[in-house]
């Protein structure tokens, strides 16, 4: 793909901030839902080339961020058992349980292997097959159908020393408890990665029944502001949709094979969000055909109760009533080398990218 | 600091391995030829003799566009020749993993011939360890350069000044890019090679030229962002840089897209980035594409006295702070 069309300054840019400027009459909150979205605004500039009564806020959407500690300790505590390697995406290594992380424990030993694929994950433990390789399974639609993959040719390759330590979220209905939230979201910035697997379609009640508009976008600068710019005009002009910006990789009904996959392999349950507790059918669980994949299924996970560093506002800033520099901690005591809540790991964490971009002229620590 | 261990991170080339080395090499060591922190140290201020060291852990040994022996002898090749001094000898010291193919060091001491031959240096002394299985990952190298500084220029990360151009001899990210594809077993339409070159014959070719070269440094491990970063720390200085200058392969862009990278902090080991009196930054340009490790040599950058650190003008007209790397993006590329 050549990024160069959607990434050329000139007419398309200087026309969209333009008409951004010229519709927005009034104050106004947008959520951006996805993490990715969170740091492509920031990597661009995006938030400096629209007027200062837009307020960009960042949403649930990063999957690391929004993992319970519980959820933490229990793959700290895999990771210190002698018969396990734990396989991982590289974000989790340097989420701070309540006493750990898996960073501290792979450097004193404990078998942690930074994966891109649950297919590698699988590969790993057909070559280890004296020992449990659990993968960790935390994300969102996006991921979640490789992960589906994997346990399904697992289960047809007779690969019994695969598991998963199941932490799955699903996107619609944790926006629809966003959407019940006093926190003065105006409209949101619906995610592209996930929208490809779900469709637009999934989110069409957030119009129909919160009077919520959203659009869905790409990642380039000019997906970025003609989609703020869409948001804008909707609330102006009171005409309440879910559109879909990013028709080039997002279609209404979504990626019925990916969707398949997932329901062949799991089935909702409910989910524990940091900051938002427990959403009814926000989760997946392994289905009854594959519950045998699951460590807990065959592990007692023996962690103390779970402890939330003080202080850190991980929760809020997740909900978007908070906002980075709100937090005392921020680029204080919490720096991405250092981090205190998850926030400021994951790269599409929010304290990370408000961190990361901050401000020209900010200090040097 | 007491219950603290060693991480990944720490070797990454960014903030993290900055504060232990200047905590340690402070601490411990601290003299004045060292305290300048940069990649060379320069000895007998008469003779000019210039030393410089590295060691290469990088895995897999080998990688598209090269393997561990051609990688310890451009790295500390390059790292001498930054300091505009005539590249002459290598000490190269081996600690190989009980196992590994006498074939596969056969090929490895190979590319280490022909790379020294193509830099013009001889390899005056050596040493061979080997450890248990599983003690190292293969081979790993450590090479010592020593070159003669012969002309009276000062070069090094302290002498930038507000006005200089930057100059990078080439595509960014092509070494990070082509082991991450190697390692991950990608494919790409354009397969990503290492840029892995010895870079002494163009910077001799530049200093001939062009007498007002400040500093030259390969952006290695943190990439770009993290050299300029070091060096505008170094000068007490501020640094734009312009992406839409940026020179970067198409297939580097799309894997820096799919792994969530920047290219900025992806590691080179066949580039310099060279920090030059504005006046010459044209005449640097014409020399360096004359060679053919500067094809693609592209003015990236200015110097400026604010100070705020690096800048990165976007493509699309803003701007944002580019920080040093925290964290590691690749373990082990060099």
């Amino acid at each position: 793909m050549n990024f160069d069309q959607f990434r050329t300054p000139g007419e398309g840019i200087e026309k969209l901030k333009h008409l951004i400027a010229k519709t927005a009459d009034r104050d106004i909150t947008i959520m951006e839902v996805c993490g990715t979205h969170t740091m492509a605004l920031f990597r661009h500039g995006i938030r400096d080339m629209i007027p200062t009564g837009i307020k960009l806020l960042s949403g649930p959407g990063c999957p690391v961020c929004v993992t319970e500690n519980s959820v933490i300790d229990k793959m700290i505590w895999l990771a210190g058992q002698s018969d396990v390697i734990v396989a991982t995406f590289g974000d989790m290594l340097r989420v701070p349980g309540s006493y750990s992380s898996l960073n501290l424990q792979k450097a004193n030993g404990a078998n942690v292997q930074v994966v891109y694929s649950p297919l590698l994950a699988l590969e790993l433990a057909k070559k280890h097959p004296d020992k449990k390789v659990v993968f960790i399974a935390v994300g969102f639609e996006t991921t979640i159908p490789a992960i589906a993959v994997a346990l399904k040719s697992a289960k047809q390759r007779g690969i019994n020393n695969f598991f998963v330590l199941c932490a799955h979220k699903t996107v619609p209905i944790a926006l629809e408890a966003i959407a019940g939230m006093d926190n003065n979201v105006d409209g949101l910035l619906l995610p592209g990665h996930v929208s490809s697997i779900i469709g637009a379609n999934a989110y069409r009640f957030l119009a129909e029944q919160y009077s919520l508009p959203g659009v869905i976008a790409g990642f380039e600068p000019l997906d970025l502001l003609k989609a703020i710019y869409m948001i804008v005009d909707m609330i102006t002009s009171s005409k309440i949709a879910i559109v879909n910006a990013y028709e080039r990789v997002v279609s209404d009904t979504g990626n019925i094979k990916a969707q398949q996959v997932i329901a062949q392999v799991f089935e909702p349950c409910d989910a524990s969000w940091r900051g938002m507790g427990t959403i009814a059918g926000s989760g997946l669980k392994l289905n009854e055909d594959y519950v045998a994949f699951d460590i807990e299924s065959i592990m007692r996970i023996d962690i103390a109760p779970p402890i939330e560093p003080a202080g850190c506002l991980c929760g809020q800033i997740l909900c978007g009533t908070k906002t980075p520099p709100d937090c005392a901690h921020f680029a204080s005591k919490c720096v991405p080398e250092n981090p205190v809540g998850p926030c400021m790991v994951s790269t599409e964490g929010t304290c990370a990218a408000y961190y990361k971009y901050r401000n020209i002229g900010g200090s040097d620590s | 600091m007491k219950n603290e261990l060693i991480l990944l991170a720490h070797g990454s080339g960014g903030k993290q391995m900055r504060k232990l080395i200047e905590g340690f090499a402070g601490k411990y060591f601290s003299n004045p030829i060292l305290d300048k922190m940069n990649d060379f140290a320069q000895i007998d201020g008469g003779s000019k003799t210039i030393v410089s060291t590295d060691s290469f852990v990088i895995k897999p040994y080998k990688f598209p566009g090269g393997d561990i022996g051609k990688l310890a002898v451009c790295g500390t090749v390059n790292d001498v020749a930054c300091s505009g001094a005539d590249v002459k000898y290598l000490t190269l010291a081996l600690i190989i993993e009980e196992g590994l193919p006498i074939a596969d060091l056969e090929d490895i001491c190979k590319s280490i011939k022909k790379a020294s031959e193509e830099a013009g240096v001889l390899v005056i002394a050596g040493d061979t360890k080997v450890v248990e299985h599983g003690a190292a990952d293969g081979i790993y190298i450590n090479t010592t350069g020593i070159g003669i500084k012969s002309i009276d220029a000062d070069i090094g990360g302290e002498f930038v000044q507000p006005g200089d151009k930057i100059i990078i001899n080439g595509n960014i990210g092509d070494h990070a890019a082509a082991i991450l594809a190697c390692r991950e077993g990608l494919s790409f339409t354009t397969p990503s090679v290492s840029d892995c070159a010895p870079l002494n014959g163009m910077v001799k070719e530049l200093l001939a030229q062009c007498s007002n070269v400040r500093c030259m440094r390969d952006p290695t491990r943190g990439g770009v962002a993290t050299v300029a970063g070091e060096i505008a720390r170094q000068s007490k200085v501020g640094i734009n840089i312009f992406e839409q200058a940026l020179p970067i392969e198409q297939s580097v862009l799309g894997a820096c897209e799919l792994f969530g990278m920047d290219p900025l902090y992806m590691a080179n080991e066949g580039k310099l980035l060279i920090f030059i009196a504005a006046e010459e930054a044209d005449k640097a340009i014409e020399v360096l594409r004359g060679n053919k490790y500067g094809k693609n040599a592209a003015i990236i950058g200015e110097v400026t006295d604010k100070k705020q650190g690096v800048v990165l003008q976007t493509a699309i007209g803003s701007s944002r702070i580019l920080d040093e790397l925290t964290g590691e993006i690749l373990p082990r590329i060099c």
